[in-house]
This record gives structure tokens, sequence and C-alpha cells, in this order.
């Protein structure tokens, strides 16, 4: 087997209020076993030796499911590949001689901290608005088999709540919305009768955060679902779409 | 040396908890609302801990380095979380996830706590539902349950292969409802770099925030680590790459002690190691055991063949092959414990029969389960006569209903198909039993300090059993330490706000700079990674799953020598005043590099095998694990003295009152 | 927070994007019905035409609907402005190498450049009818009706309108193509057993509406 060289493009910025700018960078050896993660691993061991900035980007589990990884890989979010985060996209996904594009997640409300890294606090502000159900610590709760929940709603529920939080959704609309993000927590629990008392007073609450954070509007292209790494389908907004409709229409 | 107290409730085990929750010291309301308190960790233990302590009126600062609380460590446990509901009626009891927990820790965890443990895991289940975590449920709507390795009831909860994440975004939501109601501030992508002690307590932690680079004091009147483990001392682990130890250390070195940390477990089922470059293992969940059957060639020369690229794991006969596991183990079989499992895999690799290039591989083949449940859905679909072809569709089908998400993942990272070719799995490390020592109200030695959850060392003794680490994260934050913290801060309701220009602050706050400025300044030539990678080497190679007194010794001398040339030689680039990702991983191996050694120093005294700490100087003569209850029945809990490798050694005796220290045995 | 929630949020404006857009289909429905008497060219059918024409400008519960018409025209182009700027100014800094044909349609993304064109078709259409109508100098058939076949017919003598009007109508087309369906999720309506249905019926009534419509200046084109 072979090691594949490869001509990387990246964007480089050194701060959230600096001028950034697409670099060209040459790796060679690149093994098909590798990660990309790993081969910007391999890249930047290379820098810090030569005496230059290692290039700055979100990761952590490597195993996709934090959702801190975030790069946009050849004008797609996680790269080519479908059902993956950028840190389980492998090299054998490449070719020997490919150019490759990465940037950072671009978006008003996720804006650069460094290189490939963003801030996504943002999502962090609209659970806070209303992504939970109030429920104090107590060690007095109704047993957990005390309300049955069909399992179809469970499932449902189970499908929109493995969201990971990426943005990949943010990155990949054409209108930089993040309504799949925000549609998937409101689903959960609109699906599960723990979050019905305040299924109104959420979905209000959790809008009016996304719109204030400045995101764009969903004019239903269906990209996010196709970028999603774990696939949550647009149902979860059209859900969204009736809870608010139905909470604004009739909430005092 | 001296005897640690651990403050263990007086009464018989199943009234401790109760009764000293009775007698203990609250903090009434409006005294809350003028106590501070700092979280450091964001996981199922720090989550669950911010948010109750929040409810309960306290003003609570959290800290965790990732960029959001969400993405702590805790997100990535697959299989599930134990508790004593017996849902099933097959027996389960409080006192059997007791017994069986004190046991699968080989005897080396204490009772009370573990008791407790079990006690409150009824409580989470009912918690998180309440909370609308979306548990795995039947036809009927009510909680499914599965089982796990080392256990014969079926106890454990979940949510398809991603229960972790599903725990932690439940506790992160209560954290952001406080967060949202202003009683939490959140501090993400900070890293505390150390701990603040003032007249002997506990009173706030230096950080850094990892954006702008600032290093900013908060001041609080008890401080909760709950920080996780510390696998990435070897590297290469299941943990996340930013995992570390950074925080337990400072504790540490502030007083607290650092008990057991030569207790690490190695998880049996993880995607071998693929080259030089590899940053990361990653797990395959310990419910594929349940169908997966493990083995390598009989003959050391099929062995080399598959080694060779000449032959492939179908080309070898069933008779030629070894299911070493149930033939070691037959009443077990492949769902021994871990720390078991481990070991033989290893012992069959370093004989000669492994199965991938590097000779580190062992087979876990499904090729029998695709075979039973295709000719048990060709009788249920009416099938007469299946062909070989149908039996194999069917029987693929019913596997990829089960695991599908596994096998992607392991074809994803492999690039090799697992329903045509059985798996290839090795030994990783996953989880750290030890940790700073805790009483049984989980403070630490240093008071005001308290640790919770991975990050310190109470409840799974030498060896955790799976789907146990869910359960005492949460225990800890939702249900334990609301009450215990109680009893330390009701001496702090005069105290007022922890002034942050005391000298306690000035000092440690200097201390953090020069290292930065240290790390900035030196005129090194090697990046941080270089020497992470060569400390996880010796670690692996001579505190992994096998130790021995002279490869220890061997370890110690080559970790300070490591040790030594890091700090002359290390590079890290950039500024201080700024995101700067190597500075960050510079701090964590500096202390990874201290930790190893005191790792070491843990596993060489002692001399006996328990659990994950296997010394092949005392094994059985089958080779198993062989304890000394006489000399060894302790939790030893180690003393910063200033220097790294001078620690000094404390016990604290482990009284078994209630479980009988026997061989364990799964044959 | 709930009456602002249904004027001002992204949501909402999606809801009046939806309930106009699909309003504004069944106006086209309507309006092809009518035009499609312009294929019969003998004299009756011409006089038949003009006095539809006559009904349609001048029966007060018509005139009625066709002020909300007017209101929905002018409101989704102007809340599908709102929104393009809102989208824009979403995503400051571009990619500077985008796949978008990997996960999404063209004509989804281009959805305010396509209702654009249809508005500037629109207007052109209006001033070269609808104007004519109601405050041109028409002349009257034999019947005193205002002579609008004339009119179309004339107009639709010249090979360059005729043209516009089929480009005009293959950029409906794709507008209704994303449209129609998108309205339908926009307004919570997605279910696994009807939304293919609404999928299917959406592609359906993309082609055939305007192929009809682009037909009509075609066949008064050749058969002039």
């Amino acid at each position: 087997m072979r090691n594949m060289k490869l001509t990387l493009k990246i964007w480089r910025q050194s701060g959230p209020n600096a001028k950034g700018e697409m670099k060209t960078y040459p790796v060679n050896d690149v093994s098909e076993d590798m990660s990309f993660l790993e081969m910007l691993d391999v890249l930047n061991d290379d820098l810090v030796r030569k005496g230059e900035e290692p290039i700055a980007f979100d990761h952590d589990c490597r195993e996709g499911i934090c959702g801190s990884c975030s790069l946009f890989i050849n004008g797609e979010a996680h790269g080519p590949g479908r059902m993956i985060t950028t840190c389980q996209l492998h090299m054998r996904k490449f070719k020997d001689g490919d150019t490759i594009h990465v940037e950072p997640w671009r978006s008003g409300a996720f804006p650069v901290i460094k290189d490939l890294a963003v801030d996504r606090s943002a999502f962090d502000r609209i659970q806070a608005a209303g992504g939970f159900v109030s429920v104090n610590t107590s060690g007095n709760l109704v047993d957990g088999n005390a309300v049955p929940i069909p399992k179809d709603d469970a499932d449902t529920a189970f499908d929109a709540a493995t969201c990971i939080g990426c943005g990949a959704c943010v990155a990949t609309c054409v209108n930089s919305s993040a309504m799949l993000f925000v549609a998937a927590k409101v689903s959960q629990f609109a699906l599960l009768p723990q979050g019905k008392p305040e299924a109104k007073r959420r979905v209000l609450a959790m809008v009016e955060q996304m719109d204030k954070e400045g995101f764009g509007n969903c004019s239903n292209t269906g990209a996010c679902e196709v970028e999603c790494p774990k696939g949550i389908s647009l149902e979860h907004i059209a859900r969204m779409n009736r809870e608010y409709l139905t909470a604004s229409a009739t909430k005092d | 040396m001296s005897m640690l107290d651990s403050k263990i409730p007086e009464g018989p085990i199943e009234r401790k908890w109760t009764d000293h929750k009775g007698h203990i010291r609250v903090v009434a309301p409006a005294n809350k609302r003028r106590i501070d308190v700092i979280v450091v960790g964001t996981g199922l233990a720090g989550a669950s801990a911010a948010a109750s302590l929040a409810e309960l009126g306290y003003n609570v600062k959290a800290f965790c380095f990732q960029d959001s609380a969400r993405r702590a460590h805790s997100i990535a446990a697959q299989g599930g979380i134990n508790a004593a509901k017996n849902y099933q009626n097959d027996g389960d009891s409080v006192y059997r996830l007791f017994y069986d927990t004190v046991k699968g820790g080989d005897y080396r965890a204490r009772e009370a706590n573990v008791y407790r443990l079990a006690e409150v895991s009824a409580n989470i289940i009912d918690q998180c539902v309440a909370q609308g975590v979306p548990f795995a449920r039947d036809y009927g709507g009510l909680l499914d349950n599965r089982s796990f390795g080392g256990v014969q009831v079926s106890r454990t909860f979940y949510a398809r292969g991603q229960t972790g994440q599903q725990l932690l975004l439940g506790a992160y939501s209560a954290l952001m409802r406080q967060v949202g109601k202003g009683a939490v501030k959140m501090f993400d992508r900070h890293e505390m770099l150390d701990v603040v002690v003032i007249d002997g307590k506990a009173r706030g932690i230096i950080a850094r925030n990892l954006i702008t680079g600032g290093i900013e004091r908060h001041g609080a009147h008890a401080v909760l680590l709950c920080t996780g483990g510390y696998g990435n001392v070897f590297f290469l682990s299941t943990n996340a790459m930013g995992s570390n130890v950074t925080a337990a250390w400072k504790a540490h070195k502030r007083g607290a002690f650092m008990a057991n940390p030569c207790y690490t477990q190695i998880h049996p089922t993880c995607i071998p190691v693929s080259g030089t470059h590899q940053s990361k293992l990653t797990l395959m969940s310990e419910s594929l055991r349940n169908d997966g059957r493990i083995w390598v060639p009989k003959s050391l020369e099929d062995a080399q063949a598959i080694r060779d690229g000449k032959k492939k794991g179908s080309d070898i006969p069933e008779a030629d092959r070894d299911y070493y596991l149930e033939r070691r183990y037959p009443a077990f079989g492949n769902l021994v414990p871990r720390d078991v499992a481990s070991r033989a895999a290893k012992e069959r690799c370093d004989a000669g029969f492994g199965v991938n290039k590097t000779g580190e591989a062992v087979y876990l083949d499904f090729g029998a389960a695709i075979q039973r449940y295709g000719k048990q859905q060709a009788t249920l679909q009416h099938i007469d006569d299946p062909t070989a072809e149908q039996i194999r569709e069917l029987g693929t089908a019913v596997v990829s209903e089960k695991y599908g998400n596994l096998f992607d993942m392991y074809e994803n990272i492999v690039g090799e198909n697992p329903y045509l070719h059985a798996m290839k799995i090795y030994p990783a490390v996953h989880y750290t039993m030890g940790g700073l020592w805790v009483d049984y109200n989980l403070q630490t030695t240093v008071p005001g300090l308290f640790a919770l959850g991975e990050c310190n060392f109470s409840d799974h003794g030498a060896n955790r059993l799976g789907a146990s680490a869910l359960m005492q994260g949460l225990a800890d934050g939702y249900f334990v330490i609301p009450y215990t913290v109680g009893d330390y801060l009701a001496d702090d309701i005069r105290t007022g706000p922890i002034d942050i220009k005391n000298t306690a602050f000035d000092e440690a706050e200097k201390a953090v700079t020069e290292r930065i400025d240290h790390f900035l300044n030196n005129k090194g030539t090697k990046p941080v990674d270089d020497f992470h990678r060569r400390l996880g080497k010796v670690m692996w190679d001579k505190c992994g799953m096998a130790r021995n007194a002279q490869g220890l010794q061997e370890a110690i001398t080559e970790i300070r020598r490591i040790r030594e040339e890091f700090w002359k030689d290390v590079r890290v680039p950039g500024k201080a005043n700024e995101f700067n990702q190597e500075l960050e991983k510079a701090g964590r191996v500096a202390d990874f590099l201290e930790l190893g050694e005191l790792m070491c120093k843990d596993a060489l005294e002692r001399n006996e095998s328990c659990g994950g700490h296997f010394r092949e100087e005392y094994q059985t003569p089958e080779g198993e694990a062989l304890r000394d209850d006489a000399d060894y029945a302790h939790a030893a809990a180690w003393e910063w003295t200033g220097e790294a490798g001078a620690a000094n050694l404390h016990k604290e005796e482990l009284k078994f009152d209630v479980v009988k220290l026997t061989q364990r045995s799964y044959k | 927070m709930a009456r602002s929630a249904l004027l001002g949020s992204s949501l909402a404006k999606k809801y009046w994007m939806a309930l106009t857009g699909l309003f504004l289909c069944t106006f086209l429905i309507a309006h092809l019905a009518g035009n499609l008497q312009l294929l019969d060219m003998s004299p009756e059918g011409q006089l038949k035409f003009n006095a539809y024409a006559k009904f349609m400008t001048t029966f007060p519960l018509v005139k009625l609907v066709s002020y909300v018409l007017y209101a929905s025209i002018l409101f989704h182009a102007f809340d599908g402005f709102l929104l393009a700027v809102q989208n824009r100014k979403a995503r400051p800094v571009k990619y500077a190498h985008e796949k978008a044909g990997a996960n999404s349609t063209w004509y989804g993304r281009q959805m305010a450049l396509l209702g654009t064109l249809v508005l500037v078709f629109l207007i052109i259409h209006m001033k070269t009818f609808w104007y004519e109508m109601h405050w041109g100098e028409l002349g009257l058939d034999v019947d005193g009706n205002k002579d609008l076949y004339t009119l179309v017919a004339t107009v639709f003598t010249q090979w360059w309108y005729v043209a516009l009007y089929v480009m005009s109508m293959l950029v409906l087309a794709y507008h209704l193509l994303h449209g129609f369906q998108s309205a339908f999720q926009s307004l919570g309506l997605n279910h696994p057993r009807y939304t293919p249905v609404i999928k299917n019926v959406g592609v359906f009534f993309a082609v055939i509406v305007p192929v009809f419509f682009a037909l009509i200046p075609v066949w008064m084109f050749i058969n002039a």
C-alpha cells in the first residue's frame, strides 16, 4: 500500500478579529488508515518542528459523539461521506494527489476563534432558554415505569436526542439556519410525556433565542439532514413548526 | 505512614446512608445564597452536581475545558447504566448490585460507598426519566434492560449504544436550566490550573481562559473536582484527546492524596492500533461479547500465515480455532469481566497467536451468531430447507439490527466488512479506578475539596464492572454531594465572599504564570506529543495489562528521563494570551509525566495481583490474579511531598463486614 | 411574547410565506383555467374570452378576491425579501469552496432569485394585460366588451415576447418545484405516509401548470 501525497488548502486566521486567508500545505506520507484529524496531527507535528504555528481545530472524543470537531472539507460539513463526523472521516476516502480545502464553519452566529475553531456557544444559550424539563433533583420522583411511553414515541424521541450539537446543520445550510439543532431538542421533549407540561413555553423561548443569535431562516432545502452526522430528520423541523404554530396561536 | 479515617457512619450497612443523611448538618436556604461553590468538569458527575447544588440555592460556578459543557467525555459511554430496579424479576436487589460490584472490583472497594451507590441507583433512573432521557423501551412502553459482563441479572438500562450521551445530555439540560436562571455561571473553554488553599481549606481555583489566555482567580467556599480519569497517561486510550489529570494532579500537589493510581481498566474489545500515526483508540461495546466469540488460531503457523496476509480468518477450519475464553472460563465464557478477558487476549498474543500485522489482535467472530440467528429466523418464517446463503442473509439482518451502528463504526475505521470477516480487536486503556482519595462524604484530604465520579477512587475497587461508571457519576452528583457538601458548608455561613486578593491566590497564580512562561520561552525542539507518546509506550509496556517489579523499576527510570528531557527540550509555539492548543497540551503532559511515575510506584508497592492490577509474580497456577488480603486489603493513598516520585504512602484499611473475601472465580 | 412571535419570528415569516404561496398556487389554477379559453381562436371563442375577462374585472366577489391576491403577491415578495436579507446577513463570510450540490438542489437554494425573476415577469405581464384592461385604451368587441383577446393575440405575434413567457414559466416551474412541498413542511405538515404524496403532487403541479401556461403563447404564435 502506497502512501498518499496531498495538497491542503487551509483557512488560517490568527484571532477573532484578524483577517484570515487560505494557505497551502503539501503533506506527504499520508496513510489511508489515518483519520482526517490524524492527518492534521501529522501536519501540525511537522509545523511545530519547523517552528511554525500549528493549525488550531476543535476535537475531543475522536469517535463521533462529542460534537467538537467541525471542519468544512471540500465544500461539505464533515467532508465527503454520510453519517460521520470529521474525526470519523478516514483518508481512504481520498486519492493520491488530491487537493483538499479545509475551512471553519461559516456563520455569523459561530464567530471564528482561531484558524478552524469557532465559537458555538449560541447553541448553549438556546438550550438554556428552554431545552430542558423543569424537574429538580429529588429521590422521591415517580417510578421510571409509572408512565408507559409508546415504544415508537420513545424511539423517535431518541432519534432526535442523538443530536451532538456539532453545528454541521448551520454550517451546511445556505441560510446558516439552526433549525435542525433547535428542532431536535424541541421534538425530543414534545414526544415525551415528561416534556409536555412546558412544551409551549419551551418552543417559544428556544425559537426566540435562536432568532436573537442571528441564525438564518429555514428554507427547507434539506441540506442539513443530508450532512447531519446523526441523520436527524427534517420531520423534526416540521414537528417544531407545528409546535410553534399551536403554541404561538394559543398561548395567552 | 498513617491510617486514614474514611468517616464511614456507624450502624448496619443498609442504614448507614439514611442515618447519615438524617444526622449531618444542613445549610438554611437563606444562607445558601451566601455560599459559593466551584464545580470543575461538566461530565455526569459535574453537570449533575452543579445543577443540583444550584437548585438548592448555592451560587455555583461551573468550569469545563471543552467549548460546551455538553461535550464532556461521559458522552462517549456506550453500553448502559446499572440500577437495582429488578424490573425483570430476575432476583436483582440493592444487595446483589452491591455484592456484584464489590466482587467485580476484586474486593478492593469500600463497602459502605458501594452499598450507597447501589441504594441510590434506582433513583437515578427515575430522575433521568423525569428529565426526558429517552431510554430504550419495550412494546408495552416500559423500560427495557440488558445484561452486562460479570453479572447474572439484567439490570442495565440503555439508550441504544449511546447511553452516556443521553444521560449526559439530561444532566446538561438540567445544568443549562440553572444557567438560564442565573444560578450557575458557566465557564466553558476554561481550564483549571491550580487549587487555592487558604488556612488549610480549599477556597478557590486558578483557571485559564483558553480563548484569551487570561489567568483568572475564582474564589469559593468549596471546590468540587469532577474531572474524570487519567487514562490518557498511556497516550493511546479510549479517552477523549483532552481528558487529563491536571485538575486532580494540582489538587494532589496541594495536599489531596491520590489513591490506588495503578488501578487501570483495560477494556478487552477495542479496535487495534493500525500505525504510528494513531491518536486514540475506539471502543467496541462490551455488549458485542453477548454474541461474538473470541478466538485465535490453535497453531502458530496459521497465526503467522494470517499475519503475513497469506490466510484469512475464514480459512481456518473450526477444529483449528482456539476459543480461549470459552476454554478457560466455561461458566462465563466470552462474558468474563473486562480485566480477565483483556489479560487472556494479551497472553495469547504474547505467545505469538496474534492475527494482525502488529501481532496484537484477536478475532471477535459473529459467524456462529449469524448462523444461529439465521436458522432461528428461517424457522420463524417457515422456510423449509433454507440454503446456506439464505441463512447467512437472515442471520446478518438480525446481527445488524442488534449491533448495526457498532459494525458500521468498525468498517468505517478499519475499512473491512465485519459481517464477512471476523472483527479484529485488542484491549485498550479505558478507565481508571484509582483517583483522589475521598472519605464517605466524597471529601479529599484537603477540607473543602471534594472529588466526584471517575476523578475519585472510591467505588470500583481494582476493576470496574460495565455500566457502573455512569451510575457512579450520577449518584455522586445528584444524590450524594448535595447532602454531604452541606455538612461541610454549614461552617461557612458567616465566612462571606472569599477574598481573591489573598496571598494564596497571588502565589498560585504566580506559579501558573511561571510555568506557562517557561513553556513558551523554552528553546526546545520537539512537540509535546513526542514526549507524550514515549511516556505512553513506557506505561503501556511496563505498567499496563501485566506488570512486574523489574519492569516497573525500569519504567520509573525511563519516565524520569523523559520528564527531564521534556522540560529541557519541549517546544511550545505561540503566545500565552491567545488560543494555544499546544500550550494546553504541554501543561497536561507535564502532569502526566509526574503521575506516570506515581502509578509505577504504586504498582510496585502493591505486591499482589487484583482486578486490573496484575503483577506477574503473583498469580495462581492457572494464571489468575492472586490477591494477598492479609497485607493488601487496603487503599493506598499517596501524599505529595514536594517532588515527583517521593510521595508518602498512607493506607485506608478496607473492612469487609458484609461480603466475604474469596478468590474471584468465573470458571 | 406569543403575539410578537406570530408576527416577527423567523418561523412566523415562514408560515406567511407558505400560506401566501399556497394561496397563489390556487390562483394559478384559476388563472390557467381562464386562460385556456384562449386556445379557442374562433370568433365565438374570442367573444367568450372577452366576456369572461369582463366578468373577472367587474363581479364584486371576484374583485374582492383579487384584492386579497394582490396583497398576497406583495406580501409574499416582501416577506421573501426580508428573509433573503436576513439569510445573507447570517453568513457574513462566505465559503471559499462549496459543494452544495452534494446535499441540496440548486433551485431549493435559489428561491429568492427565482422569486425575483417571477416578480419581474409579473410586472411585465401585468403592465401588458392587466393595466391595459383596467386603464388602457382597448377597443370594444361586437358584444361591447373590451377586446382583450385581440391585445393578447397581437402581443403573442412577437417571437421574443413568446420566448420571454416560456422562459418565465420555466423559472416558475422551478420555483414551484421547491415551493409547493416546502410550504407544507413550513406549516409542519410532514408525515411519513403523506409527505411522499405531497411531494409527488408538487412535482406534477410544478410541471403541468407552467407547461400549460407556456403552451398558450406558443399556440397563439403558431396559429396567428
